[in-house]
């Protein structure tokens, strides 16, 4: 899992059965300050994230498809959290 | 799942069972500005309607192979869906 931030949206209509009634958000990966990376992934949002927000990503099949209680579903970036803080160097 | 470019079609008739009138699509992949990263990948056509230079959406990896019919099949990148609008946050 990563921490990210919501910096856009994706609409498509034509797209595979298990993304129907899901939010498409454009998450770029933070760096351990906060700050954007290049990196990004498309997520499915199933917190109801928007842009600007801080969320936590998990990229990883299967727990997306527990997620979205399919069998099969060519799904992997999931947004399940909305970040509030991230505190580093003291635990 | 990332951004990409349809760039053209491969053609194989020898094909690992399974994969069988599923469409090769050679694909570039593209970052949020929808500039080009790294280098063209195979990707199966889930979809079976992407267009050429149409901007699609691409999964990788074992669950690529999940959005075709046959769902265990040799396949590491499929179009899961045709992109109509990105939209991107003004930078922060």
């Amino acid at each position: 899992m990563y921490v990210g931030c919501v910096t856009g949206t994706v609409v498509a209509t034509v797209k595979h059965e298990a993304f129907t009634g899901h939010k498409l958000l454009i998450v770029t990966r933070l760096d351990g300050d906060g700050r954007l990376t290049g990196q990004y992934d498309i997520c499915v949002d199933v917190v109801q994230a928007g842009v600007g927000d801080r969320v936590l990503v998990m990229d990883e099949g299967n727990g997306a498809r527990q997620i979205l209680k399919r069998r099969t579903a060519p799904v992997r970036a999931v947004i399940v959290g909305i970040v509030d803080a991230v505190t580093l160097g003291q635990v | 799942m990332q951004l990409a470019q349809v760039k053209g079609t491969v053609v194989a008739t020898v094909k690992y069972e399974g994969l069988q009138g599923i469409k090769l699509l050679l694909v570039q992949p593209l970052d949020q500005e929808q500039q080009p990263v790294g280098d063209l990948v195979v990707a199966a056509d889930a979809t079976a309607q992407a267009a050429p230079e149409q901007l699609v959406f691409i999964v990788g990896s074992r669950e690529a192979a999940q959005a075709l019919p046959e769902t265990f099949v040799p396949v590491d990148h499929a179009i899961v869906g045709l992109v109509d609008d990105v939209a991107l946050a003004e930078e922060a």
